[in-house]
């Protein structure tokens, strides 16, 4: 596929898999459109406001614990150090780590710089990130303004090199260049692959890169049990671990919208092979993902015991949450390949989908692999649903939350559950991104969505007492009447 | 301000949407890059003290989410398709368009698209609010002018009891509601009917028409504001009365209430009679934590250091020196204070009370401040009031920290305000407590 370490630049998700962020229709439409190549995005008119690259690439860059940030940019970019500064404490109080605040910094771009260019407020903000930190590597990301005022990050950047003594690395996750804020993990992992990888000295057959977020460590003990190591990407990883990234034998992923760039990249380049699977969400899903990862490692027996002793184990607690929860129904807004497992979860624990959003769509993956299509997993096992893409507009999700009002909205992604639970729906955001993972996974969420539902007092107060941000029209018409948006 | 910032306590021009937001049934229109507003809502409303969206806020503020598409062939088609949507959609009494980096970089012509609704009646204004023009406090002052030249009519007569207060900007203070809500029942106890604009109850589009209605503006802050005082006084005649600090505890919160009864012409008499109530219950409070305070056999703080904007810092300085007997350390002032407001703000400083004084650093960087506070002298432990960015640096220091501004990612905020006789009190309570937290758990 489309990758190329050697270029300087990811590119977009648009272009290199075809990414879309509006459909409205069923999730058979979708998947069949993907594969017949056949999906269109239709521009919203009206939109609202949604996240952008850099974000996404400074949540993988931030966490890294011994490297520092540059976000050459006005200050307003930098908005985002804060809520990073607070995952990374969080994870690192969480994991035994040293509690320190991430190394960021903003070259705080001003006027004047739009003018005469910001490379001189960029050196000077990398010998400072040198001096603070002491990193082991500098990330430089990019912004909107960067980019249109044209600095030339990739000279700047190897001309700094050999003074700072570490590497330095431009990550191209300017806001406007993608409507697809996934692409910002691709420029991110782009700028590893190409600047801090190294190749392999010594292969551990024993060893598994699992891409994530920050979820907590389930896949020690789970993987543990068939004799594997994990190492877990990109945040809270250290860049001496990252450079050692290759030596790897397999490399798995929890959401594959996420990791997409990183697996095919280290397969390609390094010779890491990538685990090709949906996401380990479901019955289903796990089954899928722990026999790939078993074939890729030569584990199958071994992955077979487990699969058998862990549904053994979850049986009789699985059954009764299936009783408690029967006759429910649930929508998810998410991510998309997160969003496809948690699809299968809830329908394992006999929870009916009532509807579902995702915030994009790749009608593939970067490996090509259909056995990696969670969405096609996700149809082929659970079947038909009424299925979205939306890239967290919430008018339209407050739309459909309004006509299909299910029992539960689980979200993911900050700024989304309010809207639901202004409307009356027990809502709730995950942000551990195991919590859902693997066979215990079924039974976390089954417990986490009855405490949920079992007392709604909060969401009846807020559903009381507050009101969306939208005419009545809106609510007693019907989305699907208005393709694209046409309703003005 | 031509420095690197680590650990940013304010952020872009475009802040200005959260002022908006603060107006009830006011809604901004946003034409920028497709993260701008995430990443304002999370660093100004979540990640500082957990304020929430609001009505129109976080999620679902309209964005044009510009891309390259606009960068290469210009956003104003865009721009104009987004109001239209929105006036189709959106329930609100006022629509304030701002602008992003990359509009005013590509150079479309936000204010002519806006006045072809304008024109028409349509309740929107506009500001260009580029992230690159200026800091959060620039883009408070943008949006108030926006919205008083494009949006106000001279008033047809004067209320002689009304007074607009401005004060606190909006989520860039995470106490904003509830020190404008105490700073109006304060200046009810004066018998006057006090427009605070902003928050729960503050009246709306209707309270800022009736803006130039006033008999007075009342301008409570250093410095953020001062030109929208004379630009309400050249254009609607409006007096000011610049009172260059929010009022915290007794004896600042009643100076500041006969300033503002002279002022306004008020009786000197009952004010008086209300003074004298406030502050017996202040100090009968302040009473009680006498023993504690005179008693505590463990490590109290020293000297107090603050690193907040111009505000906070000179407001808790205060208190702190004249209503505890504390003594200051050295100061940072974070909110990049224009120069010719500097002078003033360095004298209050030095001569907080008779011999009691001290130095300060503007500085918008946590680097320095940083820095500035390891390389102190310190011989006590020392009290930073500062944000959440700060708790390893007084932690280093084995000193004590309270979160007074962004980021607060340790506190739930509400309604509390640090404003006034009670806000005083409150003050008092989360600076101890967390001197007791922190000695419970060593």
């Amino acid at each position: 596929m489309s990758i190329h370490l050697t270029d300087k630049e990811a590119e977009i998700r648009e272009s290199r898999l075809g990414s879309i962020t509006n459909f409205r229709g069923g999730a058979r439409e979708l998947c069949m459109k993907s594969q017949a190549g056949t999906l269109v995005n239709e521009e919203r008119r009206f939109t609202q406001c949604t996240s952008c690259s850099s974000t996404t690439a400074v949540c993988q860059l931030s966490m890294i614990q011994d490297a520092a940030v540059v976000n050459h940019a006005p200050l307003g970019c930098a908005g985002d150090f804060s809520s990073f500064n607070f995952t990374n404490r969080n994870g690192q109080v969480k994991r035994g780590m040293k509690l320190q605040n991430a190394h960021l910094l903003s070259s705080n771009l001003r006027e004047r710089d739009m003018i005469y260019g910001g490379a001189e407020r960029l050196k000077t903000a990398l010998r400072e990130a040198r001096d603070r930190f002491a990193p082991r590597a500098i990330f430089i990301t990019a912004s909107c303004s960067s980019g249109i005022i044209g600095d030339d990050l990739e000279s700047i950047a190897s001309e700094a090199e050999p003074g700072l003594g570490v590497p330095v690395v431009p990550i191209h996750c300017e806001g406007f260049r993608s409507g697809v804020w996934a692409t910002g993990f691709d420029a991110a992992y782009h700028g590893i692959l190409s600047k801090i990888v190294k190749p392999a000295q010594n292969k551990r057959q024993d060893l598994v890169q699992i891409v994530n977020f920050w979820g907590s460590d389930i896949f020690t003990n789970l993987l543990g049990r068939i004799g594997l190591k994990v190492n877990y990407l990109v945040p809270f990883a250290t860049i001496e671990q990252l450079e050692h990234l290759s030596e790897a034998a397999a490399i798995a992923q929890i959401c594959p919208t996420l990791g997409t760039y990183l697996g095919v990249g280290l397969e390609q380049d390094f010779g890491v092979p990538e685990v090709k699977a949906p996401p380990p969400y479901g019955i289903a899903g796990t089954d899928a993902w722990l026999r790939a990862l078993g074939r890729v490692v030569k584990r199958e027996k071994q992955v077979e015991a487990l699969i058998t002793e862990e549904k053994i184990r979850i049986g009789p607690e699985l059954d009764k949450l299936r009783e408690q929860l029967a006759g429910h129904s649930g929508f998810v807004g998410a991510g998309a390949g997160h969003g496809h497992g948690i699809l299968c979860l809830l329908q394992d624990l006999g929870l009916k989908v009532a509807g579902a959003c995702v915030w994009h769509h790749d009608p593939c993956l970067d490996s090509g692999d259909p056995e990696a299509d969670s969405l096609s997993h996700l149809v082929n096992n659970y079947g038909d649903m009424p299925f979205g893409v939306c890239n967290k507009q919430s008018f339209e999700m407050a739309n459909m939350l309004h006509h299909l009002h299910p029992d539960i909205f689980i979200v993911r992604h900050h700024g989304m559950a309010v809207w639901g639970a202004k409307l009356g729906i027990p809502t709730f955001l995950m942000g551990d991104e195991h919590f859902a993972v693997g066979y215990q996974g079924l039974l976390n969420y089954g417990h986490k969505i009855a405490d949920t539902i079992a007392n709604p007092a909060f969401i009846n107060n807020l559903a009381s007492h507050s009101r969306l941000p939208y005419k009545p029209w809106w609510f007693d018409s019907d989305l699907d009447a208005f393709p694209g948006g046409e309703w003005f | 301000m031509n420095t690197v910032v680590e650990q940013p306590r304010h952020f872009c021009a475009l802040a200005a949407q959260q002022t908006v937001l603060a107006i009830e049934r006011a809604i901004p229109l946003v034409h920028a890059g497709p993260g701008c507003s995430a990443k304002l809502f999370s660093a100004l409303s979540f990640c500082n003290g957990f304020q929430g969206s609001g009505y129109c806020g976080g999620n679902a503020i309209p964005c044009t989410n510009t891309g390259e598409k606009e960068v290469v062939f210009g956003g104003e088609e865009r721009l104009r398709q987004l109001i239209k949507g929105a006036l189709k959609l959106m329930d609100g009494d006022l629509f304030v368009v701002l602008t992003g980096c990359t509009a005013d970089l590509i150079g479309d012509n936000g204010g002519q698209v806006v006045n072809e609704f304008a024109r028409e009646g349509i309740p929107i204004v506009f500001a260009e609010t580029g992230g690159f023009k200026g800091s959060s406090y620039d883009g408070h002052e943008l949006v108030l002018e926006a919205i008083i030249q494009q949006y106000l009519n001279p008033a047809r007569s004067i209320n002689p009891k009304q007074v607009n207060v401005w004060a606190s900007v909006p989520y860039q203070d995470p106490f904003w509601s509830g020190n404008l809500e105490t700073l109006k029942q304060l200046l009810q106890g004066l018998g006057l009917e006090v427009n605070i604009l902003f928050g729960h109850n503050s009246g709306g589009a209707a309270a800022w028409k009736a803006i130039p209605a006033a008999a007075f503006n009342l301008l409570v802050s250093p410095w953020v504001g001062v030109r929208i005082m004379k630009l309400l006084q050249e254009k609607f005649g409006t007096p000011y009365l610049h009172y260059p600090g929010l009022p915290i505890g007794a004896r600042e919160t009643s100076q500041f209430l006969r300033a503002a009864a002279a002022f306004a012409g008020v009786d000197s008499h009952g004010v008086e009679g209300f003074i004298h109530v406030q502050e017996q219950r202040f100090y009968h409070y302040l009473e009680r934590a006498a023993d504690f305070l005179l008693e505590f056999r463990y490590d109290l703080p020293g000297r107090f250091f603050v690193a907040a904007d111009a505000f906070y810092t000179l407001a808790v300085s205060r208190f702190l020196v004249n209503e505890l007997g504390l003594i200051p350390g050295h100061q940072f002032i974070t909110d990049e204070t224009p120069d010719e407001h500097r002078p003033s703000i360095i004298s209050q400083l030095a001569d907080l009370a008779p011999g009691i004084g001290t130095s300060v650093t503007f500085t918008p960087d946590g680097g320095i401040i940083a820095r500035e506070m390891k390389d102190y002298p310190h011989q006590q432990l020392p009290l930073l009031i500062g944000s959440s960015w700060d708790r390893d640096l007084a932690a280093g220091l084995k000193g004590y920290t309270l979160s007074l501004c962004p980021p607060i990612t340790d506190k739930l905020v509400l309604d509390r305000s640090y404003a006034g006789y009670s806000g005083g009190l409150r003050l008092i309570e989360d600076i101890y407590s967390a001197v007791l937290e922190r000695n419970e758990q060593t």
